[in-house]
């Protein structure tokens, strides 16, 4: 694969250039878009850019702000190897920049009732067992867009500290980069989540007075205050509130 | 990296800053919050719902007559997507006890709650992928009156005050009594809350709360919820079928006026299915993505008010949709970030508001609406804002003060994804502050139900921000997050119990036709067809080559490719 794919070059029509909302975006670059060129805003994200080439994405765009993993994206730049990651919404456009969005990433999720497992590396072995074929080249911790060791959660996950794992992936947007990109084709980011709720199905510290309060709303502790409060006109309840006191 | 010009402006909120961690390390507010009167004048000045184009009667439909925000009104006013002959009811493509229309925190919890405590099985159709929705995004914490100086009544008062009287009490009482079980479905569903050494839970202040109430898992909090949500209803296939890139664009009625499934359309191979279902649960979220007033929205992408219309056009009534929620802190400068949500839990930890001087000008803690107005009037009336080399306008929101309250990395330990989102652009938050303006957030009314999600139509349940009544005309920060969970239980609990008894008759969606009349005869002229699904944010004059293929000003072709309304949806450019 050379770098900078054939294709013609989308030249803009001079009306693209006028008004407001061009003048604000400034210089264009060549940017190349699954093989095809097109000139788009230097300061635009990737996201932004594909948009403004006028495709309307359904699979690569979800929050785009970075929170649900939707718009994995791999690109290269001129004159480097290297394969490089990153999300779509987050990332920014670079001149000659040559990209694809990954539209999903295949992996299968294994299937469990968390009440019937323990916050031990025997769950790892049953449900994500590849994990164990992890050969520690680190390339998902260098793929991860998060900027997360990846790695050290799956060498924690094979140790069965579960409590690292959870620490180590809490911030995982599950866009899938790294089990891309595994040689050992392990699946981190769904071992995460699982890993994620035995910590805190199991290993959490107990909250005595959350249990102490579910109960008495159970028992109806708080339904006199409440009727009172429903029947109180809207002057009476504005007055409470103005005066009530503040933590 | 800020621009050279804003120099001048950061060196004098670093010069006032002593002065202002002095004040925050004291135990009294750092400015005089409002009283009821200052609060109303505020709004009622700079509340962009207060402008004069901002409302406009609707002419057709449950509401008619009813003045609603413009956009919602020229949403609601728009053509189908459908006629009632070109949908073959007779053999419906799938059938299931409980159809859910949305896959976020709503939809799942229903899911769940169906499954887990009625035996039902349900069919979650979503419009992107599960788990794509404002759910996902969420970073503060959700509201839950779990710590021993609070209570679910406290917080009740706190709701309604914040909502200005207006809200639903009934709907109130669900959410406030409901909420410390929640905390609890979820942590046993395996969320990881923040906790403080003893197990019990870290609770934070957010705007109109009198305790503190927010509780959390640090900044990712929606996204831990829905992402465990979203596990456990793939751990059953068997009972929850997940239909992704598969939106619902209509609901299907039956000739006794109850809701009986819905028409859903195929992104990828753009058919039309129908869902025959006993009860149907709308939980599609809000409408960010229309952008109203051209403002930046902090909403994802398929935020666009499908369920609003579809069950209008089945004639379920509207509430409080006059009223939109500006978030106060959504970013000004970098501008790719521009209108992305900084949580409100930054001014809970201690993080001011500041003019271009260096100075407070709002107690930073008000509700939202009088948060937004506030920062607002600082730019507009009284130019305190700092303009954006794009044109657009911000003042500061002062975080390094939160490291010199709380210690040094608490910043990046208890705000990872903010720290990430701003360190990107070269801003380290945790030295510089972040320049903020009012950002479109939520959809404060929405689809009226009562405390047991049920609508005016029978077997029509809504949950989450579809919904309307709950929140009068402000929510206050981390009520959201609850109320999905508690009435997306709610709805799933109910719609169960209904379809396990209701005997549906002949399906019809002859509504389409009625509404369609409707307009006709209010003489409504537009190009519109809803829902609209997802905005279009190509250039102008590339959507005008767009919509150059024949017949596209009709319904019934690509749904994707026939968004004429370019004008109204546009991107939030530069104001």
């Amino acid at each position: 694969m050379v770098n900078a794919p054939a294709g013609a070059k989308e030249s803009l029509s001079p009306s693209q250039l006028d008004g407001q909302q061009d003048q604000a975006l400034g210089r264009l670059i060549t940017v190349y878009i699954m093989g095809k060129a097109y000139e788009v805003p230097a300061e635009a994200t990737i996201m932004g850019a594909i948009e403004y080439a006028g495709h309307q994405i359904i699979r690569g765009a979800g929050c785009r702000e970075g929170y649900c993993g939707a718009c994995a994206t791999i690109y290269r730049l001129p004159g480097d190897y290297k394969i490089r990651t990153g999300l779509a919404c987050m990332t920014m456009v670079e001149e000659g920049m040559t990209l694809a969005q990954i539209p999903s990433v295949p992996a299968e999720k294994a299937i469990y009732d968390i009440e019937k497992l323990k916050p031990n590396v025997t769950a790892i072995q049953e449900m994500y067992p590849t994990v164990f074929r992890c050969v520690a080249c680190n390339t998902c911790t260098k793929s991860c867009p998060q900027g997360l060791q990846v790695m050290d959660y799956v060498q924690a996950a094979k140790r069965g500290d579960i409590a690292e794992v959870m620490d180590l992936s809490f911030d995982c947007v599950v866009c899938g980069l790294c089990m891309l990109r595994c040689p050992a084709e392990i699946t981190q980011p769904l071992m995460g989540i699982m890993a994620k709720r035995l910590y805190g199905r199991y290993l959490r510290k107990e909250s005595h007075e959350l249990v102490e309060r579910v109960k008495a709303v159970n028992d109806g502790v708080y339904e006199a205050e409440y009727a009172e409060m429903m029947s109180m006109n809207r002057e009476a309840l504005s007055k409470r509130y103005y005066a009530r006191d503040s933590e | 990296m800020y621009p050279d010009y804003m120099a001048e402006s950061l060196r004098k909120v670093v010069e006032t800053r002593p002065k202002r961690l002095e004040l925050a390390r004291k135990s009294g507010p750092v400015y005089p919050p409002m009283d009821a009167e200052e609060r109303q004048k505020v709004l009622e000045g700079f509340h962009p719902d207060y402008e004069p184009s901002a409302r406009r009667a609707v002419c057709v439909g449950p509401n008619k007559g009813e003045t609603l925000t413009t956009e919602v009104a020229d949403l609601l006013e728009s053509h189908s997507w459908l006629r009632s002959e070109q949908v073959d009811l007779t053999k419906p493509d799938i059938e299931t006890d409980v159809l859910i229309i949305g896959g976020g925190g709503a939809g799942c919890n229903a899911a769940l709650v169906a499954m887990r405590e009625h035996g039902v099985r349900s069919v979650i159709a979503t419009k992107l992928r599960m788990g794509d929705a404002n759910t996902m995004m969420s970073q503060g914490g959700m509201q839950a009156a779990v710590s021993r100086t609070d209570s679910p009544t406290r917080h009740y008062l706190d709701a309604i005050g914040g909502g200005h009287f207006e809200n639903k009490p009934e709907l109130v009482k669900a959410l406030t009594e409901d909420g410390p079980g929640v905390v609890k479905w979820l942590e046993d569903l395996g969320v990881v809350w923040d906790k403080e050494e003893d197990g019990s839970m870290k609770v934070m202040h957010g705007g109109g709360t009198s305790r503190k109430r927010m509780v959390s898992c640090r900044d990712y909090t929606g996204a831990m919820i829905m992402r465990t949500l979203m596990d456990e209803v793939r751990n059953h296939p068997d009972m929850i079928e997940v239909k992704e890139f598969m939106p619902a664009v209509e609901l299907i009625m039956d000739d006794k006026g109850q809701c009986a499934g819905a028409v859903l359309y195929n992104m990828d191979s753009e058919e039309f299915i129908t869902v025959k279902a006993k009860s149907t649960i709308v939980a599609t979220g809000g409408y960010g993505r229309l952008h109203i007033r051209g403002y930046d929205t902090t909403n994802h992408y398929g935020a666009t008010g499908d369920g609003l219309v579809m069950a209008y056009r089945a004639g379920a009534k509207l509430m409080y949709m006059d009223s939109v929620q500006y978030h106060p802190t959504g970013v000004s400068f970098p501008e790719q970030i521009a209108g992305f949500l900084v949580t409100e839990a930054i001014r809970g930890a201690g993080g001011q508001p500041l003019n271009k001087d260096g100075e407070l000008f709002v107690f930073p803690r008000e509700p939202r609406d009088i948060e937004a107005s506030a920062i607002i009037r600082e730019c507009v009336q009284n130019g305190g804002g700092v303009p954006t080399p794009s044109g657009r306008v911000g003042v500061w929101l002062d975080s390094p003060l939160i490291d010199m309250l709380h210690g040094e990395g608490y910043t990046e330990r208890h705000f990872p994804a903010m720290y990430r989102q701003f360190i990107r652009y070269g801003i380290d938050i945790t030295k510089l502050p972040m320049l903020i303006y009012p950002s479109l957030h939520y959809q404060n009314g929405g689809i009226e139900i009562n405390e047991r999600c049920e609508t005016d139509l029978p077997g029509l349940y809504v949950a989450g921000e579809a919904s309307g009544g709950l929140h009068g005309r402000n929510r206050l920060m981390g009520n959201s997050v609850l109320d999905y969970n508690v009435f997306g239980r709610r709805a799933g609990k109910y719609a169960s119990e209904y379809a396990k008894s209701v005997k549906l008759g002949k399906l019809s969606v002859a509504h389409l036709d009625a509404y369609e009349k409707q307009l006709a005869d209010a003489n409504v002229q537009t190009d519109l067809v809803t829902p609209i699904l997802l905005p279009s944010y190509a250039p102008k004059d590339v959507k005008k080559r767009q919509l150059v293929r024949g017949g596209n000003t009709l319904p019934g072709t690509s749904v994707l490719q026939n968004r004429l309304h370019d004008d109204a949806f546009s991107p939030a450019g530069a104001k």
